[in-house]
């Protein structure tokens, strides 16, 4: 069975930059994958590059098995792309766009699906309005319909959530999730690292057009870090704790960036340490005025991840 | 085959909803260069022999207003769709580069036809003129606009602005239309001046769309259809190198 996406050694230039520089990936049929990295990682680029957007300078992408340079029309048909920005054409009806959408794929009298779609986008009621009198959300709604409407396997969704209000991306989220159980590849690039973490079975992490992590979301979690003890205290820290400190406690955890003189974060790898942590807290006379056990988020994850390779 | 048919259809479909400014514009506009030449000039310009000024001007200012409009068809459209990105849309399927090209000069070829049926509906009644020859006329009229359909296309995916683009129709294009004989015979000019005219492949256009209502033309209608059907061959080959390359359109 091959991968819906499987992507060696691509690489790709503007100029000077590196947008891709040498990317290995595959993503198994019917997972929910995270593709996160700051702006500039990559991240659109890789996507285009499977949608034939953009053209590689070197290495090879396969959808379900098939090329996206020789198999493009193939490839295409297996694939469905929600696209970062906020685009319609202003001369058309939300249900004129799906049907010519639907038709460019090569699938007349596909109107059962079409309805169907708005209706789980909740667009049935501004099907014959026109483009342009639609809100921000409503317009990402008709991006979502029209990446699904030739009903592709594998769906990728670029930020699919900027700028949309929190109903409809519980309700974008669900859908999608429903796509998932039927069995949908989805690949999802997102800002809003919980949304990745609720929602991604596993998850790569491009810096500067390179893979520098890449497992189940889970597993990345905990590979990356133990828990934190935050503390505010009295006295000085012991010697013997020196070198669990986190530096820039403040930022560190989800901390406020502001946070006053004698707050530190200590590195812990289970639950069972923190007892040796306040036994030498004690033992090096220091007052615990607040004490908090910190779980780590993808959040925090991400930001160590970008801040360490 | 559908995936072109519907690219057709939305190309359509796009200039019909604004059919007042795509096509009744262009047609009151012909209409008011008869009224205001025809007036100023029927008695001064000589034509062919026996031909009147104002059924001179008919078929010209018909194949103007044609090749005009089926470049702003294609051009129009991409470059939209280019500047609000929602070209996308028509990036994303599995259209051939072929396909594309088909959709967007048929398009543009169906608008300036529309076109020029309208200004020859309009305008004929009003001064009288037949069509001598239907098969001539209808020939250059579909060449001419394919071969501006395919110059637009390739203007659209040249240029990244709209002011570009009408750049690209103040100084190309409308010069050559109207350096191109619409409202005079080249036969009346000096010497240098006809040889700067056989140069220009809008004047072939409107010659030999002319012999088709008139029967008379400068040039013989076949060497000016092999014109017209080189220059539109060389600028489809070009449209068809530049999609198939991905210009501009495909990073």
């Amino acid at each position: 069975m091959p991968d819906a996406i499987e992507i060696r050694g691509l690489s790709k230039r503007y100029g000077a930059l590196r947008a891709l520089d040498g990317v290995d990936l595959a993503i198994a049929q019917g997972e929910f994958f995270g593709l996160l990295g700051p702006n500039g990682a990559g991240k659109t680029t890789l996507i285009s590059i499977l949608a034939g957007l953009a053209r590689p300078d070197g290495g090879t992408a396969r959808v379900l098995g098939r090329d996206v340079l020789a198999e493009y029309r193939a490839a295409r048909r297996l694939l469905g792309v929600v696209p970062q920005e906020l685009v319609f054409d202003p001369f058309f009806t939300v249900r004129e766009t799906l049907r010519f959408q639907s038709g460019y794929f090569g699938l007349r009298g596909n109107d059962a699906w079409i309805e169907e779609v708005m209706h789980h986008l909740d667009l049935a009621g501004k099907a014959d309005a026109n483009m342009r009198s639609l809100s921000g959300g409503m317009k990402r709604r008709v991006l979502i319909a029209q990446a699904l409407v030739h009903r592709p396997p594998v769906i990728v969704l670029d930020e699919p959530t900027a700028g949309v209000d929190v109903e409809l991306r519980h309700g974008l989220w669900q859908f999608v999730q429903r796509l998932n159980a039927d069995g949908h590849t989805i690949v999802l690039t997102t800002h809003y690292l919980e949304e990745a973490e609720a929602l991604c079975g596993r998850i790569a992490m491009l810096k500067q057009g390179r893979v520098v992590a890449l497992d189940r979301t889970a597993d990345l979690i905990r590979r990356f870090h133990a828990l934190y003890v935050r503390l505010r205290i009295e006295g000085r820290l012991p010697d013997a704790l020196a070198a669990r400190r986190v530096p820039h406690a403040g930022r560190e955890a989800g901390g406020e960036a502001d946070a006053g003189a004698g707050v530190l974060l200590l590195q812990i790898q289970d639950y069972a340490e923190a007892e040796s942590v306040l036994a030498a807290l004690r033992a090096g006379g220091c007052t615990i005025l607040e004490m908090e056990i910190v779980q780590p988020d993808l959040e925090e994850v991400f930001v160590q991840i970008m801040k360490r390779r | 085959m559908t995936g072109l048919l519907t690219l057709l259809q939305k190309e359509l479909l796009r200039f019909w909803k604004v059919a007042f400014q795509t096509i009744a514009a262009p047609v009151l506009t012909a209409l008011l260069y008869l009224i205001v030449f025809a007036h100023a000039l029927e008695e001064r310009v000589a034509v062919f022999e026996g031909v009147r000024y104002t059924a001179f001007l008919v078929p010209g200012l018909a194949m103007m207003s044609m090749l005009q409009n089926a470049f702003a068809n294609s051009s129009s459209s991409l470059i939209q769709s280019k500047v609000t990105g929602n070209i996308v849309f028509v990036l994303l399927p599995p259209l051939s580069h072929r396909e594309f090209f088909a959709a967007y000069v048929g398009a543009a070829t169906l608008r300036g036809l529309a076109v020029g049926a309208g200004v020859v509906a309009v305008t004929s009644p009003v001064v009288g003129v037949g069509i001598a020859h239907p098969l001539w006329s209808a020939a250059f009229a579909l060449a001419g606009c394919a071969a501006l359909g395919a110059m637009g296309l390739v203007a659209g995916i040249w240029a990244d602005k709209i002011d570009e683009l009408a750049a690209f129709q103040n100084f190309v294009i409308m010069p050559l239309t109207f350096l191109a004989g619409v409202f005079y015979s080249i036969g009346s000019l000096p010497a240098f001046w006809q040889k700067v005219s056989h140069l220009n492949p809008f004047f072939y256009m409107i010659d030999g769309f002319r012999y088709g209502f008139l029967g008379a033309s400068d040039v013989d209608p076949v060497v000016s259809l092999a014109v017209v059907a080189v220059f539109f061959a060389v600028l489809s080959a070009g449209a068809l190198a530049l999609l198939r390359s991905g210009y501009k359109l495909r990073s």
